[in-house]
């Protein structure tokens, strides 16, 4: 039959399947494929925290949501216009993120009374009509890969562990995708195991073939290149980003990387990456605990070495004693906090953004450190170097902020050039001629980086306060008032080290959408949208949320109203309310899920309204 | 920094003495605590062992103890409860060249730290623990540690501590360490020896000093320090040495079935083949043990020395290691190409 070729700006797929059903690995796949063609992509991945939940069962659904677009997207997509569910579980946990008319693909060999069951269904919902509001396709997918692979040698259960790849086929021929990443993938992923290639690229093929030559797919779809900036582009996720971005702050400042952690979700897969890089001279250091992770890490920087941990906000609450002794002892560090949703344990394989008051208030004391926080998945390289670099120059431990949203997602990233990136200037003293450990720079406030090994600076530093200039433990009252004032003035004089603030749409319209950390995608192309329909709002983005942009009071002051909308309850907005006595409103989401962007338009909308 | 490769060399250094380690600062300990005998002889010994100055590091957590790096001219870092070995790991992590110290107590080393101390000892990096064992909390004014004996009466424990006490030396055993020692505040000439030891043993070395806290817990280990019962009451370790102890060397400690036993040597029955003869290099830690759990039979000699001292590969070397593998098997890391490493298209 005569098939029908279709060009579309862009197009949301959600695969959906058990943990463990290979929904995350098709959907990288698509990414990867999506991105090398040109398009521009965004990622939501989303699974749950145990490992292989009783299949079949909602709580161990796992999804991979992907937009791939012609034009510059920042999010993943609110709802998508395909849904590849694998099981009736996997229905019906994502039916409601399906556009009405949106396609869904189903395997309708997994739509056995059992697995109905199991998901709740006291119906089958391909024969009960709640489904008419989409373009329905059962596929006998599973019987359909066994008959693909019946001169395999495999076990019925290895051939069913590729069904997934018959799908990826499927959607690679409605979009029009070619398959040669994949095989790729498959030949290196599966170099010992060549029986696993020769099956999943047999189902891969067979997959896009089906969709060749049944009626079922009359039209096929294709989704012109997305301009981009001239220059070299990889796909890229937030933790990769993360790593890098901390090899590339020791390449540049010549600093051996000390790299402390203990696994937690979502921050493991830094030291997984970084783990790789011993031949950069990387020094991870899988410890065991939270606490050892750190100190390993003020260790390090002790002893001159580029000192970083990561974790996520359990952890960082278990490390927040001795982020506070790298504080006192003024010795650079960064601290990765990839948040995800508490309190507590709360959800670990869930996104939000509500440790930014951890991050700032969390220890005791005074103990003021500057936080900055990455906007999307390629913007941690950026932001955790430069936290690296304000560490080194301002002699303290720097918050450098994530979350699972960015951590886990991927898009495009413009590979930057070394030499591009700024210098990061490393001094260690070695002059005795009036040498004092805490005698600052005049500009910085910086103490000297007095390292172990060198003749005739020994000294003694510490918890206890110290005493001004020599660094002796002084209980003077005086003294602490200085030092307590001199350590806040350090991180206050950051400001002058930061670029202006950007504003996106003209200053003095009737609303500025104020945003930091994750939400940055979902804001923007909300802001994108509304600006597009002629209504006077402009955006924000902070990157610095220690201390703030010194020129975002007047900035805010030029609207009429500034909104923030957060994954938290108000955390910037207390902040920003307290500093600048402005009555931001808030838009506040505390579901373990990122913004949609309809969620901020109405927002937006509603305030233009009242503003009217 | 210097460009030095392994872990600390003696090389030909001006003389120093204990002056040069000792700090401006006024020591503040309780006159006539234990404390001050330790940090002498550690300042009387550092001058011998052939490196600079600018190369020690000690790291201290918090208690009485841990005020200790205040004290030593040289690098200090007096850092938070129970974390020193953390701190000290990265240290040596980072700078392999630089000798480093954990100076600590019971309750740092043993209650808040616990988690940490036996990790540092399966890791065997080539760090010195000295830990000043009061059997009681000095610095929080005397509440029970986590090596007071049960039935303890102090502020926090009136009618006596239920828990039982940690044995240091059978923990660190347990927990792999390769160097594991017990000294006494007032033995200078054997504290001195130990730490001498310690410091040329290469892996974690791990040092139990029985000290007395003269205001909170007087008197805690006089049966093994002072003159009149030391004899009876300790034995000294000697490699290769049976264990002979008393005041006329007239006792002798032998293995009956897994059971220590105290043995007469006058009464014409044993001889000295009989007895233990004591190995600190055996690679089995079998016998180290038993001789950690002594201290634990009424009855038997407190064990003084070393009990173990077996050479293991360090973590810090197995790190530099790995990372000249690495470099070997795949070059030296290139930013340019890891930035641009996997998939890769270009938008002209």
């Amino acid at each position: 039959m005569k098939k029908k070729k279709q060009s579309i700006e862009e197009a949301t797929i959600l695969f959906a399947s058990d943990s463990g059903g290979g929904a995350q690995s098709i959907g990288t796949q698509m990414t990867e494929a999506s991105a090398i063609a040109g398009n521009d992509v965004a990622t939501l991945p989303d699974y749950p925290a145990e490992i292989r939940a009783p299949a079949g069962s909602l709580a161990g659904i796992s999804g991979f949501q992907l937009r791939f677009s012609s034009l510059t997207i920042h999010t993943p997509g609110d709802l998508c216009d395909v849904l590849v569910a694998m099981n009736p579980a996997a229905l019906k946990v994502n039916i409601d993120k399906l556009k009405p008319n949106g396609i869904l693909i189903v395997d309708i060999d997994n739509f056995a009374r059992r697995n109905l069951r199991l998901a709740g269904y006291s119906s089958n919902p391909l024969e009960d009509g709640s489904l008419t509001q989409f373009q329905v396709f059962p596929i006998e997918l599973t019987r359909l890969t066994r008959e693909a692979l019946k001169d395999t040698n495999l076990t019925q259960r290895e051939v069913d562990r590729c069904k997934n790849f018959y799908a990826l086929g499927m959607v690679c021929w409605m979009y029009n995708r070619p398959m040669d990443y994949a095989f790729q993938w498959l030949e290196e992923k599966f170099a010992t195991k060549p029986q696993y290639i020769e099956a999943n690229t047999l189902a891969l093929k067979a997959g896009n073939i089906y969709c060749e030559v049944t009626e079922q797919f009359a039209t096929s779809y294709e989704i012109k290149p997305a301009k981009f900036a001239p220059g070299t582009y990889r796909n890229i996720e937030g933790n990769m980003a993360t790593a890098l971005g901390l090899v590339a702050a020791s390449q540049k400042s010549g600093l051996q990387l000390v790299y402390g952690s203990y696994p937690i979700t979502p921050a493991s897969t830094i030291l997984h990456e970084l783990a790789r890089y011993r031949n950069f001279g990387v020094k991870t250091m899988q410890m065991e605990d939270e606490i050892a992770a750190v100190g390993v890490a003020i260790g390090a920087a002790f002893s001159g070495a580029l000192g970083a941990t990561g974790s996520s906000g359990p952890g960082i609450a278990l490390k927040a004693e001795a982020i506070n002794l790298a504080m006192i002892a003024e010795l650079p560090m960064v601290v990765c906090n990839i948040q995800r949703a508490g309190p507590s344990t709360g959800m670990p394989t869930k996104t939000e953004q509500a440790d930014l008051l951890q991050m700032f208030y969390g220890r005791n004391g005074e103990s003021p450190l500057p936080v900055i926080a990455a906007s999307r998945p390629s913007d941690c390289f950026e932001t955790v170097y430069e936290a690296c670099r304000i560490a080194i120059k301002y002699m303290t431990p720097v918050i450098f902020m994530s979350d699972l949203y960015i951590a886990f997602g991927a898009e495009p990233w413009l590979i930057p050039k070394v030499s591009d990136l700024p210098a990061i200037d490393v001094h260690f003293p070695t002059d005795t001629n009036g040498f004092e450990p805490y005698l600052r720079d005049e500009a910085t406030l910086a103490r000297p980086w007095a390292l172990p090994g060198t003749p005739g600076l020994e000294h003694r530093i510490g918890g206890l306060e110290k005493e001004d200039v020599s660094g002796n433990v002084s209980y003077d009252p005086d003294n602490h008032e200085q030092m307590v004032h001199l350590r806040a003035e350090k991180v206050a004089r950051i400001v002058d080290d930061m670029p202006p603030t950007e504003i996106f749409g003209e200053s003095g319209a009737e609303l500025l959408v104020l945003s930091w950390g994750g939400s940055y995608g979902a804001v923007r192309t909300a802001v994108e949208h509304k600006q597009a329909e002629g209504e006077s709002v402009a955006h924000v983005h902070l990157r610095y949320l220690n201390p703030l942009p010194k020129d975002l009071g007047d900035i805010m002051k030029g609207f009429k109203r500034v909104l923030i909308p957060e994954l938290n309850l108000g955390q910037l907005r207390l902040l920003i309310r307290a500093e600048y006595l402005i009555d931001a409103v808030g838009l506040n989401k505390i579901q373990g899920q990122p913004f949609h962007v309809f969620e901020i338009e109405s927002k937006i909308d509603e305030l233009l309204r009242g503003a009217a | 920094m210097k460009n030095r490769t392994s872990s600390p060399i003696p090389v030909a250094v001006q003389t120093l003495t204990k002056q040069d380690f000792t700090s401006d600062q006024d020591v503040r300990w309780c006159p006539g605590c234990g404390d001050y005998s330790i940090l002498a002889q550690t300042q009387r010994i550092l001058p011998d062992l052939g490196i600079p100055k600018e190369d020690f590091v000690f790291i201290s957590g918090i208690g009485c103890s841990s005020r200790f790096p205040y004290y030593m001219n040289t690098y200090g870092f007096h850092t938070i409860h129970g974390r020193a070995p953390t701190i000290a790991a990265g240290v040596k992590t980072a700078n392999p060249d630089l000798s480093v110290w954990v100076i600590t107590g019971d309750g740092d080393a043993l209650s808040i730290g616990g988690n940490h101390f036996i990790h540092l000892m399966r890791r065997n990096l080539d760090i010195n623990v000295l830990l000043f064992n009061n059997r009681i909390y000095g610095l929080t004014k005397g509440q029970y540690s986590p090596t007071s004996e049960q039935g303890k009466k102090t502020y926090s424990t009136p009618m006596g501590s239920i828990d039982n006490p940690f044995n240091p030396i059978s923990l660190a055993l347990a927990s792999g360490a390769t160097f594991v020692a017990r000294s006494l505040d007032r033995d200078p000439e054997h504290l001195r020896n130990v730490i001498k030891a310690a410091f040329d043993h290469k892996g974690t070395s791990f040092v139990e000093i029985y000290q007395n806290c003269n205001v909170y817990n007087d008197g805690a280990f006089f049966t093994y320090t002072e003159k009149e019962t030391k004899a009876d009451n300790t034995v000294f370790l000697e490699h290769g040495e049976p264990l002979v102890f008393g005041k006329d060397s007239d006792k002798g400690i032998c293995l009956n079935g897994f059971k220590p036993e105290v043995v007469s040597l006058t009464d014409g029955a044993p001889t000295s083949e009989n007895l233990i003869t004591h190995d600190q290099f055996a690679e089995d830690r079998t016998l180290a043990y038993f001789l950690s759990r002594m201290t634990e039979v009424p009855g038997l000699p407190h064990p003084i020395g070393i009990f173990r001292s077996v050479e293991h590969p360090c973590y810090e070397g197995m790190m530099t290691e790995q990372i000249n593998t690495a470099k070997e098997r795949m070059g030296e890391g290139n930013l340019e190409a890891l930035l641009n490493e996997g998939d890769t298209w270009v938008v002209e």
